[in-house]
């Protein structure tokens, strides 16, 4: 098991040079850890009313201030990384999932199937992605579980393509071509050459997809189209916020502030792994 | 005899890589006198380019010159200005580049890039149209006016060139640079395009710098031929000189492996030997050496000179017979 | 050329029919039938089936389907039941607002991002190159209504630099222009860098062409080989991209057009969700995947038509 401890170093020790890439890493960790020790680091029952505090300003029991049910900011932000986190987790490891069968059968199959697959992963990518969502959470009502699914629904053709496009590429390379030859199965040769080669770009795309996907959770948190009150999500403090804007500005700016270390952090990192792993495709831009 | 056009003194140009210095021309002498054609051949890979782009001075970032001059009509093209430099390009001295493919912009139509190549000539349009149809029709291209409104890929690879070679003598320059510019064609638009080239030569009395590596186009055309190899000048003299009695080991197996030369039928075409030695990390003495079959002792050693009046060459097998 | 457009455009109504098709299908097979969801849990049997029959809604799927269709060639797209007024009428009054704030969103990002690009190819790994970078990056992942919030929040609210809500009177252009400044900042701002990114690596690419060479060698001045001659070529791949960004930026336009209550596509649908006027929302999601599907067709038809040599190409 040489190859992966090689991976993992060689990771770091290009992450070093590249300061961005390490400021996202750092980010994302910092993020992850706060998250996991939510319960542990909040200082407060995320749901405990406290009419009589209402929408208070910053203070030493109260870091971020609080909301107008005088609910404390901090840990809601705090508890609201994990609706996020549990949302990427998700929805990201299902749609990829999906993503590579799809793309391996658009790829790998013949040309009827690939191109009805495109077919639908174009007609999936026409729709403005809020509109989609909107429109089936119009018919099921609010529900985390409706934005996890919608989620899926548009991320499933981003993977699939990339699969698709890898394993097209793979398919007439003359290795795999002497391995048909002599009779390989097709279930093993997508299982013993094309995944290995299409790991490493996908696990880029995830990393890119995180803003995406927490981006669209807690859009429709914010729309009050997600999670169903009274849980926090970064989304919906920033409904509250929004609502009470006039009153205080402390839950929209705490509220955004995750929002934006989270985004920034996985981009930054995953452009990084990006061009660690996958030289050619940055190339150009250099 | 008159002063040289074009006169060039122990230049040496590196190009600075990962590796270290890249030795692309050392010491190189060249002379191109008044309204003669001089041609230059070697393989790819001899120095050809980096010294057409150190003429023009469009070398790439990376190329450093260490020492030389390149002296035109008695100006020191390496110490002018970046803006007198720029205003002898396309003036005094002309281009025509190898791959007519890629060497015209592919949105902008021909009017425009003839129009545009005008930019010094204080004549209004409708003079600078009708100067590049007249020179369109002097390189021989039927409708000019139709051509002028047309983009370069509805043109032929020959048309391009003839248009190519239309921007370049606008200006009736005083040397002209042509850089493989008949490589891409096949045979018979090759020899059009010389011909052409000579007359009008002939007609606009300018100089010109042919570099090819097709012996037959440089013996057709040129007054004068200088051979070069890794980055040096090899041998140089007059065409037939050269042609006829080539003395450098490295001419006469071009000339040998010349399929337009070859009387007898074979199923191989002979090729040199070998490889180009590393640029990078030079070896010593002479630098055809490893891929010559007359190497003598002192050959590992000294580099050879260019000896000789009218006909020169560097090889160490001149002295032992002199 | 023309041939080019017909297959392009056909393709774009193949996809816009399935995404329709399917958007039309999922509403009616998600848990919930329409008339209930419409009449609220509280309806009695008996008025539910009189709105189902109304609405057409007891025929079987592809019959609906079909209607739907047929309505739709006529320019029909149903009643909305609330106003009982044509949801075209209302989706068309919706469309110019939505449509203003993407155009100045990107027109704006391009009028930034573009010089931004041009100059970060010229002088590579200046500040002004290396800041570009990093933005381009960092902006294009904030989500934009994050971006709309702190805006309010600061030059609306806080410094009363710029109104916060609204489109502004209608028929005064200079101050639906100024309503529009900060929606159209919390929108484009992602793609500024996003542009100059993609202007700079294919401005890069083109200035090693050999035609450039040429126009060197012949002595034109870097302005105009920068501007005439490398340009022109090096926008080609940003327009199709700016097609798709068009598109793109219609999700964010929603959340714009909510932070800043302004009317428009997004807002209709949001309110239509809400009180989950089913017609109105088959209409306005609709006309946004059409309109989607369209601004990538045109721009692909754009790009052919700026690029010579594809104009020929395409022809045959």
């Amino acid at each position: 098991m040489a190859k992966p401890r090689g991976t993992v170093y060689r990771t770091f020790s290009a992450l070093k040079k590249d300061p961005l890439g390490m400021t996202g890493f750092v980010l994302v960790s910092i993020i992850l850890l706060l998250t996991v020790l939510a319960p542990w680091l909040a200082p407060y029952d995320p749901l405990e009313v406290n009419v009589y505090n209402r929408l208070s300003s910053p203070s030493a029991e109260h870091w971020l201030g609080t909301d107008q049910l005088g609910r404390d900011v901090l840990s809601r932000v705090l508890f609201g990384g994990q609706v996020a986190l549990k949302v990427s987790l998700v929805a990201i490891s299902v749609s990829m999932a999906i993503g590579l069968i799809l793309g391996m059968m658009a790829g790998f199959g013949p040309r009827w199937l690939d191109r009805i697959l495109v077919i639908s992963f174009d007609t999936v990518r026409s729709f403005p992605t809020i509109m989609f969502a909107l429109a089936i959470v119009a018919l099921t009502g609010p529900s985390l579980n409706t934005v996890i699914g919608v989620i899926i629904i548009t991320s499933i053709p981003v993977y699939a393509r990339v699969v698709r496009t890898q394993t097209q590429a793979l398919r007439e390379r003359d290795f795999i071509l002497a391995e048909r030859a002599m009779g390989a199965s097709t279930s093993r040769i997508l299982r013993d050459h094309v995944l290995p080669n299409i790991a490493a770009p996908l696990f880029i795309l995830a990393s890119m997809d995180v803003p995406a996907v927490v981006g669209m959770e807690a859009g429709l948190s914010f729309l009050g189209l997600g999670v169903s009150p009274p849980t926090p999500s970064w989304g919906s403090i920033l409904n509250d916020g929004y609502s009470y804007l006039r009153n205080s500005p402390w839950p929209i700016i705490a509220g955004g502030l995750p929002l934006i270390a989270v985004t920034l952090g996985f981009t930054f990192f995953g452009e990084s792994l990006r061009d660690i792993f996958d030289p050619k495709l940055r190339r150009k831009d250099q | 005899m008159s002063l040289p056009v074009l006169n060039i003194q122990d230049l040496s140009i590196h190009y600075q890589t990962e590796q270290g210095p890249l030795q692309a021309l050392r010491d190189v002498n060249l002379q191109v006198p008044e309204g003669k054609i001089i041609g230059i051949i070697g393989e790819s890979g001899c120095g050809k380019s980096t010294l057409i782009s150190a003429i023009i001075r469009l070398l790439a970032p990376n190329a450093r010159i260490g020492r030389g001059s390149v002296n035109f009509k008695g100006r020191d093209l390496l110490r002018l200005s970046r803006d007198h430099m720029r205003a002898l390009r396309g003036d005094e001295i002309s281009m025509v580049f190898q791959d007519p493919m890629t060497s015209l912009n592919p949105v902008l139509t021909i009017g425009r890039q003839m129009y545009d190549v005008q930019h010094r000539s204080a004549a209004n349009r409708a003079e600078k149209t009708a100067r590049s149809l007249q020179m369109l029709d002097r390189v021989g291209i039927s409708d000019p006016a139709t051509q002028l409104q047309r983009y370069p890929h509805h043109l032929s690879g020959g048309m391009r060139q003839r248009v190519a070679i239309a921007m370049a003598l606008m200006a009736e320059p005083d040397l002209l640079i042509a850089d493989e510019p008949t490589t891409a064609l096949d045979a018979t638009l090759e020899v059009q395009i010389i011909h052409r080239l000579k007359e009008l030569q002939r007609e606009f009395g300018c100089s010109i710098l042919f570099i090819s590596h097709h012996l037959s186009v440089i013996a057709e055309l040129c007054d004068e031929v200088i051979v070069m190899y890794a980055g040096e000048v090899v041998e140089s003299g007059s065409v037939r000189d050269v042609f006829i009695d080539p003395r450098h080991p490295y001419t006469q197996k071009l000339l040998e492996c010349d399929p337009a030369r070859i009387a007898q039928r074979t199923r191989e075409l002979p090729v040199i030997e070998g490889s180009l030695p590393n640029l990078v990390d030079l070896p010593g003495g002479c630098i055809f050496r490893e891929r010559c079959s007359h190497r003598l002792a002192r050959c590992g050693e000294d580099r050879p000179d260019l000896s000789g009046n009218q006909h020169q060459a560097a090889c160490h097998l001149l002295d032992a017979e002199s | 050329m023309f041939a080019f457009i017909i297959r392009r455009g056909l393709l774009s109504l193949l996809i816009l029919f399935l995404a329709v098709s399917l958007l039309f299908g999922m509403i009616h097979m998600v848990p919930g039938d329409p008339a209930t969801v419409m009449l609220g849990p509280k309806a009695t049997p008996e008025l539910k089936a009189e709105y189902s029959r109304r609405m057409g809604l007891d025929r079987p799927l592809v019959i609906q389907l079909g209607r739907f269709y047929a309505g739709l060639a006529r320019g029909d797209l149903g009643v909305d039941p609330f106003s009982e007024r044509n949801v075209v009428n209302i989706v068309w009054e919706q469309l110019p607002y939505t449509m203003m704030l993407v155009l100045a969103a990107i027109g704006g990002a391009s009028l930034l991002g573009i010089p931004l690009g041009c100059f970060s190819a010229i002088r590579r790994n200046s500040l002004l190159d290396r800041l570009t970078a990093v933005m381009s990056v960092a902006f294009i992942a904030i989500p934009s209504f994050v971006v709309a919030l702190y805006l309010l929040l600061w030059l609306a609210v806080k410094w009363r630099w710029f109104p916060a809500m609204g489109a502004g009177e209608s028929g005064n252009f200079s101050d639906q222009a100024y309503h529009l400044v900060l929606p159209a900042i919390a929108l484009g701002l992602g793609w500024v860098g996003y542009i100059a990114r993609l202007v700079r690596a294919s401005m890069l690419e083109v200035m090693e062409e050999n035609h450039i060479r040429t126009a060197r060698a012949f002595g034109l001045s870097e302005r105009t080989i920068i501007l005439h001659y490398a340009l022109r070529i090096a926008l080609l791949p940003t327009v199709t991209i700016l097609g798709l960004g068009i598109g793109s930026m219609l999700s964010g336009a929603l959340f714009a057009e909510i932070v800043f209550s302004r009317p428009g596509i997004g807002k209709l649908l949001y309110d239509a969700v809400l009180t989950r006027n089913y017609p109105i929302v088959m209409g306005s999601v609709l006309v946004t995947t059409g309109f989607f599907v369209l601004s990538t067709l045109a721009a692909d038809v754009i790009n052919a038509f700026l690029d010579p040599r594809l104009r020929e190409q395409r022809g045959s």
